[in-house]
């Protein structure tokens, strides 16, 4: 890669790491509980964008797709259950913004001894048995042409088993909350006395 | 007369998601079964397929989603694909090998891993599609969120849909 590129690509991660900050800001400013959730869906579109940036773009499409898409959907769907405008807050709580400020502080002092991004030095891309053996003995011993599939599903396929548990073990949760039930039959006026019968058969 | 109107605004939303349905279905599939060569994989695939559904209830109502995806039927998805990846797990237990060492389960190592993986992948696709969708349904039944713009169906439509 040129010296141009190199630049190029710096300069656009930085302007949406800046957008970023701005969006975040706008969330945490805004009242308007229903910009704030478009907002919300705008933050993941522009961090996909910043991990296609990275030539990650696995996980791109999947901020794009979950971020992007299905939360801003389901908390377009959280807010059907509340108003629309946040309360006003009648008095300002300095011992939150302390503790959020100084918790954000030392997460940025905790980034200061991460290896810098893509060091070929650091731990991970070095040792023997991580990244240099995935990348070169994985076409040997899978013969995947996408590394990221095989890291994740065969050499690491523990990870993701626990991974797909969360997301089940999420599902129950939410469901044993709101649970999967139907409004009942006076409250739906959408359905005809057949499809209710159908429903109710359904859900017992 | 304000439902019919409004219902007759959204034709067009109707008509394009219609078209739009069996691509998005097909990219979904895409995604699924060409992770191994490129960006994809269980999870990406999943969402994309979860958000068909997600779309169709948004369009033409909740309760008509419901009808083609019963939340009983997800109940069922959901614990599937996280048994397909886990019994995958279990069976090359069986054949002799570490849990979730797929190179045991055909003679061929190699192909071991490809099926391996195309297995544990799906298993995670279904999952997460599922979730995706029940979490869809208790958001969305809860109040007028969606199915707003959506009209009732007629008895003969449904006869028709078996």
């Amino acid at each position: 890669m040129s010296v141009d590129a190199i630049v190029i690509e710096h300069v656009i991660v930085m302007v949406l790491l800046t957008l970023l900050i701005v969006v975040a800001v706008g969330i945490i400013i805004l009242n308007d509980l229903l910009t704030a959730v478009i907002l919300s869906g705008l933050y993941s579109l522009l961090s996909a964008t910043v991990f296609v940036a990275m030539d990650a773009v696995d996980v791109a499409l999947t901020e794009a797709a979950v971020g992007a898409g299905i939360s801003t959907i389901i908390l377009l769907g959280t807010l059907s259950f509340t108003k629309r405008v946040q309360k006003p807050q009648e008095h300002n709580n300095y011992a939150a913004l302390i503790i959020v400020v100084m918790t954000g502080g030392a997460l940025i002092y905790g980034t200061l001894d991460l290896p810098s991004y893509g060091d070929p030095n650091s731990p991970a891309n070095s040792h023997p048995q991580l990244a240099q053996h995935y990348l070169t003995e994985s076409q040997k011993e899978i013969d995947i042409p996408n590394v990221v599939t095989s890291v994740l599903a065969s050499y690491r396929g523990y990870d993701t088993l626990g991974e797909t548990a969360v997301v089940f073990t999420a599902a129950i949760g939410v469901l044993s909350l709101l649970g999967l039930r139907r409004r009942r039959r006076k409250e739906d006026p959408l359905l005809t006395d057949k499809q209710q019968r159908k429903q109710q058969n359904e859900d017992n | 007369m304000l439902k019919r109107n409004v219902q007759q605004r959204h034709r067009v939303v109707q008509v394009i998601t219609k078209f739009l349905i069996p691509m998005i279905l097909l990219f979904a599939f895409y995604v699924q079964f060409h992770g191994d060569f490129g960006a994809g994989g269980g999870f990406q695939a999943g969402v994309i397929f979860a958000s068909v559904f997600i779309l169709h209830g948004l369009i033409f109502g909740e309760a008509r989603t419901r009808l083609v995806l019963t939340p009983n039927a997800l109940r069922i998805l959901m614990s599937l694909g996280l048994l397909l990846y886990a019994g995958t797990g279990v069976v090359s237990l069986f054949l002799g090998g570490n849990y979730l060492d797929y190179s045991v389960l055909l003679s061929d190592p190699i192909s071991g891993q490809h099926w391996g993986i195309f297995s544990v992948e799906l298993g995670v696709g279904i999952t997460v599609a599922a979730v995706m969708v029940s979490l869809f349904y208790c958001f969305s039944s809860k109040r007028n969120f969606v199915g707003h713009i959506s009209h009732p169906i007629s008895e003969s439509e449904l006869d028709s849909d078996g």
